[in-house]
């Protein structure tokens, strides 16, 4: 039984058939409509989310399955104190499947040890978020036609952004990925993760703190909000929330087919005058991620 | 200074200068009965100073601390008055139960009965990280 917790647990060709399998479903929306009848997935988010959450059940429906579970943890036995292995060893008694979003990084995980189901870590705090990575690799897939030799450039929220940390570790695994980390001092991306991911596997970057002056090289650019729910001090959220703002105008320099990623919701980092210019992907993004969720439900309940 | 000598027992041996009580709490030596002497500042030909345990039982020493908290320590068996065991602790990779996650957001701090699980994630600058949040082990000191 395999489960999806981290990113790295799927290997770079499981990924790339996982990618093959969202552009037949894609293709062939039809061929895949009672796949999953008779399954049911758990979608068990002790953290509101409606994106994620909704795109779960939206992929379990319309592979034939259907969908139980919660979307916060004061409507479920959480609120009383019940431990996560517990809730999982319950859950998988009547579900064949569970996406999980946890506010404890890590809980995903202890779910794993537990479960007689496969586990999706759908969010657990800031650490992981994996399948928001996929739905951003067969993005850039689609978009680009390939994974490797990009320059891809990284704005805003570096330092807390479990999206951010997750895509870099995937495009580690392909070649030559060139990476631009923009983001103000605050902000950076931590030391960790130049060290262990970035220099480990000799990924040539920079950082710089100037949007305007990093748009003109890049092929993707993946734009991240400044979360305030990551923040100990609403004053410092206040301070660098608009500290990095993508618009016509600094787009103007930007290559004709840059993608522009991000994994929503946006605040204001985008202003909507983007969202008609045909290089915004991230609508496209959301759809991208059913699909995959799709292709990833099929894949770890073993169906074909 | 006199300290007797071992007939059966351990005598941990080439501990670093001053991390003879971080040692001695790591192993939970607080719990035992035997009489277990700590002897600091010994003067070393090899190391300039160094601290020794000496514990008079045969128990089980969990090698996996003494490789965590300071891999260049001996510990010598010492049997009816004889050494018949040299041991070098090596850098282990995973701890179990050895430290505590001190990151606040880890699922580890709310769930009952969980395994303290850290994994040796660069050798090189001994760093190791929970396994389920990933946040870097601190040392006593930190």
């Amino acid at each position: 039984m395999q489960h999806l917790i981290d990113i790295c647990d799927l290997s770079v060709a499981e990924i790339d058939r996982l990618i093959e399998k969202s552009n037949d479903i894609i293709k062939h929306r039809e061929n895949y409509s009672e796949k999953c009848k008779g399954k049911k997935l758990a979608a068990l988010f002790f953290e509101p989310s409606t994106r994620t959450r909704l795109s779960f059940e939206a992929a379990m429906l319309e592979l034939g399955g259907s969908v139980i579970g919660f979307s916060e943890a004061n409507s479920s036995s959480a609120a009383k104190g019940e431990s996560v292995s517990d809730t999982i060893r319950t859950v998988g008694c009547y579900a064949d499947i569970i996406a999980m979003r946890h506010p404890k990084e890590g809980a995903p995980l202890v779910a794993s040890m537990k479960s007689s189901v496969p586990i999706i870590n759908a969010g657990d705090g800031g650490h992981n978020h994996p399948t928001q990575t996929l739905a951003d690799l067969l993005t850039i897939k689609r978009e680009k036609g390939r994974l490797n030799d990009l320059t891809v450039g990284f704005c805003g929220d570096l330092k807390f952004g479990r999206t951010v940390h997750s895509l870099i570790t995937a495009l580690s695994r392909q070649n030559n990925i060139r990476l631009i980390l923009i983001s103000p001092q605050e902000l950076k991306i931590p030391e960790y993760m130049k060290q262990e991911v970035i220099e480990r596997f000799g990924m040539p970057y920079e950082e710089t703190d100037s949007l305007e002056k990093a748009i003109p090289n890049l092929d993707v650019l993946y734009m991240t909000r400044v979360q305030r729910e990551r923040f100990f001090k609403e004053a410092d959220y206040i301070r660098l929330k608009d500290s990095y703002i993508l618009n016509l105008s600094k787009l103007a320099h930007a290559k004709a087919d840059l993608s522009i990623l991000h994994p929503l919701p946006r605040v204001n980092e985008i202003s909507v005058e983007v969202d008609d210019d045909p290089r915004a992907c991230y609508f496209k993004q959301v759809l991208n991620g059913k699909y995959i969720r799709m292709a990833l439900i099929l894949k770890l309940l073993g169906v074909e | 200074m006199n300290i007797d000598s071992i007939k059966n027992g351990i005598v941990i041996d080439h501990i670093k200068a001053g991390k003879s009580m971080e040692l001695y709490h790591y192993l939970n030596l607080e719990n035992l009965n035997c009489s277990v002497a700590i002897i600091k500042n010994v003067v070393s030909k090899k190391m300039g100073r160094k601290d020794i345990i000496k514990i008079d039982e045969d128990i089980h020493l969990n090698l996996d601390v003494l490789g965590y908290v300071d891999p260049d320590t001996t510990v010598n068996i010492i049997k009816d008055g004889v050494r018949i065991e040299k041991r070098h602790p090596e850098l282990p990779m995973q701890l179990v139960n050895v430290i505590k996650c001190k990151n606040p957001r880890c699922i580890t701090t709310t769930e009952q009965e969980i395994a303290q699980i850290f994994k040796l994630t660069d050798r090189k600058n001994r760093v190791y990280r929970c396994i389920y949040c990933e946040s870097k082990a601190k040392t006593s000191k930190e």
